[in-house]
């Protein structure tokens, strides 16, 4: 009942996703959720050990689609439905890893997941430490993480920074098609488990991509960040939805005159460092913006790890972190709204931080 | 109904392949119980269950149901019962039981001592269940995958683990072949097809029928999995994954119930109130199910032989329970006397030890030596103790080794890691034992 709700709701929420995202107009258009649904083809077509696993992915198309069209097309061996046991699906695919296979395991939202977690964590992430390398745990977690809409609480909750704490993880967030379509071609490929952090809210959201994102080799490194916007001013750090949030509100601060570069993270661990670190040293100022808690989230390691590096020095202000209200999700439209990081609490927080350097910029803008 | 004659051909199937009647299935009470109860009335057809219809309410009560028979070869003075049942195995075979069952039951008793005197932080004995280990080792092959729980050192003995390969596990040294990353007796063994022991309890289970399917999904497949676990592990969420996913998903594998009576301090009578773990297989789960004395190493060995034919030929589970006693505490962290009395502990020690049927029906034999079995326990005592020393006195794995094996390949982070540890160490010689550890 709940499940089927929730779909509803997330449908709901798509849809209005489809007529509130900025509409960008470019030759060739992919949605995020198509862009995971050609990275499963590929995979599954490139290497007879995928397969995928989950609740609903094979004969119903997945609760959301993604895995549309794809049970049709390589049968009951490769997409297979599974009863609603969280911990058991995901433990079968961890023992069917560990014997070879590559599973795809889909959770329907990782809300869900918490029921599994110590077959991701305890099994999945520390098998191979522990055989001292014997047995490798090559599989892919993923499903749709973060808030969604109208969906309270317990199903709108940002697992980047659980999964993140725990060595032997990888842990991708994508934020377009692109990303989704690169990051989860990669993990699929990767020896190591990894953790694909989606996010419901994107899955219908149309990207532009060009020729060589639909190529069937395309894979986004992972551990590497993309800096979706440059500019010299101040340092924005996002992930997954938040990285829309990131760049609506630097093109709110372009109109007063400063240029905000916008570092879409990609992965959360291994955490690129290098190009945060690289970016500060230009703008000497930095945000982070995340749909999650702050306590322990990803906007505090960041700081932590410029802290503890030469970067620190060449910081002009605190770091500001802008971050999930730290209270459960409430139901209410209004407060949902503003429990999550908002353009202007972000572009807020850019003068703050710039202080008397955004009071110059925007004389000189005018 | 169904089930019923699925359990009915099993027990032809079986008997017929090994020769051997198999006593239990036919006589089982509940399919006449079934017919007496529910009288001619046709079955209904909703999607989730074929049942018949009744005119009168009737509650199902759990006695309603005869427990699942408990199979057994030898009594407890080693004779055979039903010559049929014999499995008839070579002198050299028995022996080899026999000798690795009083190997597993002598080195436990070293190595819970060392424990005792602080050389290792941790182990857990296998006494009173020798025979369920080395009974179904016995009857599989060496490419069938074992997914354990903790205590089935037994099988690795029977596949060929060294005693140093124990020990030296236990000591976590340079010779160790899981590098002195995991706690004593969390043996693993690729070689052998012994999957790496996982501390948390019963998420082998799932694990166990992933392996499975991906058995299964090989062109001709000739093995399968086993999983152990024990029956306090049964109460775990992971096993009721296990048993609904073996069934659901259809795979080659034998899940292992241990049911030894305790769980740390917890009696079985107050873990579950159904009939064990086997009375949740045929009706609960649409799985096949065997149960045997898991002190009889022959009926354990009978009954894997025919699970495992089962299994492969029919690619579906078996769920097994073999019944016995945990005669040692817990692990090293029990005194197993605070809840139950020493006496009923010596019988089982005694009379019902697996080790001394198996001995009664060497004696019946002719097979036994009182001199021989003596000189071989001293022997292994010897190497043992010799092995413990030898195994303390060796280096500890290089300690750059800890940042190896958290990924395929080592990342950045940890490379600078392990550099600074480098510099670190490099700057403070003389605050470590570097010379315990390998260089």
């Amino acid at each position: 009942m709940l499940r089927s709700k929730l779909t509803q709701a997330a449908c709901a929420a798509v849809q209005r996703t489809f007529s509130t995202s900025p509409k960008v107009l470019a030759t060739k258009q992919l949605t995020v959720r198509d862009a995971l649904n050609s990275a499963l083809d590929d995979e599954l077509a490139r290497d007879e050990r995928v397969f995928i696993l989950g609740e609903e992915v094979a004969q119903y198309d997945g609760a959301y689609k993604v895995s549309r069209g794809l049970w049709k097309k390589y049968g009951d061996k490769r997409v297979i439905d599974t009863p609603i046991t969280e911990m058991g699906f995901a433990g079968i695919a961890v023992g069917a890893a560990m014997a070879g296979l590559r599973p795809v395991c889909e959770f329907m939202t990782f809300n869900f997941a918490m029921q599994a977690i110590d077959h991701i964590i305890n099994s999945a992430a520390k098998t191979f430490y522990m055989s001292a390398g014997a047995v490798n745990v090559p599989i892919v977690f993923r499903g749709p993480n973060g808030a969604a809409s109208g969906v309270a609480a317990q199903h709108s909750q940002c697992y980047a920074a659980w999964y993140a704490h725990c060595p032997g993880l990888k842990v991708v967030s994508p934020y377009d098609s692109e990303d989704a379509r690169g990051l989860l071609k990669a993990a699929i490929r990767d020896p190591d488990p990894v953790v694909v952090l989606e996010n419901e809210l994107m899955y219908g959201v149309a990207f532009p991509v060009d020729d060589k994102v639909v190529d069937k080799d395309f894979v986004v490194p992972i551990g590497k960040a993309k800096i979706m916007r440059p500019g010299k001013d101040i340092t924005i750090v996002a992930h997954s939805k938040a990285v829309e949030t990131g760049l609506l509100a630097a093109a709110e601060l372009a109109k007063k005159g400063i240029e905000a570069e916008v570092i879409n993270l990609r992965s959360i661990r291994p955490l690129d460092t290098a190009t945060i670190f690289a970016s500060v040293r230009k703008t000497h100022h930095l945000i982070t913006i995340e749909n999650g808690w702050p306590q322990h989230g990803v906007g505090a390691e960041i700081c932590a790890r410029i802290m503890e590096d030469q970067t620190f020095f060449e910081l002009d202000a605190p770091v500001w972190r802008c971050c999930g209200v730290d209270v459960p999700m409430p139901y209410a439209k209004t407060l949902e709204l503003n429990a999550l990081p908002r353009v202007h609490d972000v572009t807020e927080a850019a003068l703050k931080v710039l202080g008397g350097k955004a009071g110059k910029a925007v004389a000189a803008a005018k | 109904m169904a089930l019923i004659q699925k359990s009915i051909k099993l027990s032809q199937v079986l008997g017929r392949r090994q020769n051997i009647k198999l006593l239990w299935p036919t006589t089982t009470s509940a399919k006449t119980h079934f017919q007496r109860s529910y009288t001619s009335v046709p079955s209904a057809q909703f999607p989730g269950a074929n049942a018949p219809f009744v005119n009168t309410l009737k509650l199902t009560q759990p006695e309603d149901f005869s427990p699942i028979p408990i199979y057994r070869v030898m009594n407890s003075d080693g004779y055979i019962i039903e010559e049929s049942q014999d499995p008839k195995l070579e002198k050299e075979v028995v022996e080899k039981m026999f000798r690795d069952m009083l190997l597993l039951n002598t080195m436990d008793k070293i190595l819970y001592e060392s424990q005792r005197q602080g050389r290792i932080s941790f182990y857990m004995t296998n006494f009173g269940e020798e025979a369920s280990h080395i009974g179904s080792a016995a009857a599989l092959e060496l490419r069938d995958i074992i997914y354990g729980q903790y205590r089935e050192a037994g099988v690795l003995v029977w596949r060929g683990f060294r005693i140093d390969q124990f020990i030296d596990q236990c000591y976590g040294n340079d010779d160790d072949m899981g590098r002195g990353k995991q706690m004593p007796v969390h043996y693993g063994s690729k070689e052998l097809n012994f999957v790496t022991i996982s501390s948390p309890l019963s998420t082998q289970m799932p694990q166990a029928v992933g392996a499975a399917y991906a058995l299964k999904r090989r062109p001709d497949n000739d093995a399968c999995v086993v999983c152990y676990f024990g029956e306090g592990a049964a109460s775990e969420g992971d096993a009721h994954a296990a048993f609904n996913f073996a069934a659901t998903l259809s795979c080659p594998v034998i899940l292992f119930c241990r049911n030894n009576g305790f769980a740390i301090s917890t009696p079985s009578r107050e873990q579950y109130r159904g009939d064990g773990i086997a009375g949740r297989g045929p009706a609960g789960y649409g799985i096949t199910t065997i149960r045997v004395d898991g002190t009889d190493v022959f009926a354990v060995y009978n009954a894997m032989k025919a699970a495992r034919e089962y299994v492969l030929r029919e690619n579906k589970p078996i769920l097994f329970e073999a019944l016995a006693y945990r005669v040692g505490h817990h692990s090293t962290s029990d005194d197993s006397t605070a809840y139950r009395p020493a006496e009923e502990i010596e019988v089982w020690n005694s009379v019902e030890h697996p080790i001394s049927k198996l001995k009664r029906y060497m004696v019946h034999k002719g097979w036994f030596n009182e001199e021989e079995e003596t000189e071989f326990i001293k022997n292994v005592r010897k190497q043992v103790l010799k092995q413990i020393s030898v195994s303390e006195k060796k280096l500890k794995p290089n300690w750059r080794e800890m940042f190896e094996d958290v990924y395929a390949e080592m990342p950045e982070h940890l490379l600078q890691q392990r550099k600074e540890l480098e510099q670190h160490i490099a700057d403070h010689k003389d605050a470590y034992p570097l010379k315990e550890f390998k260089q």
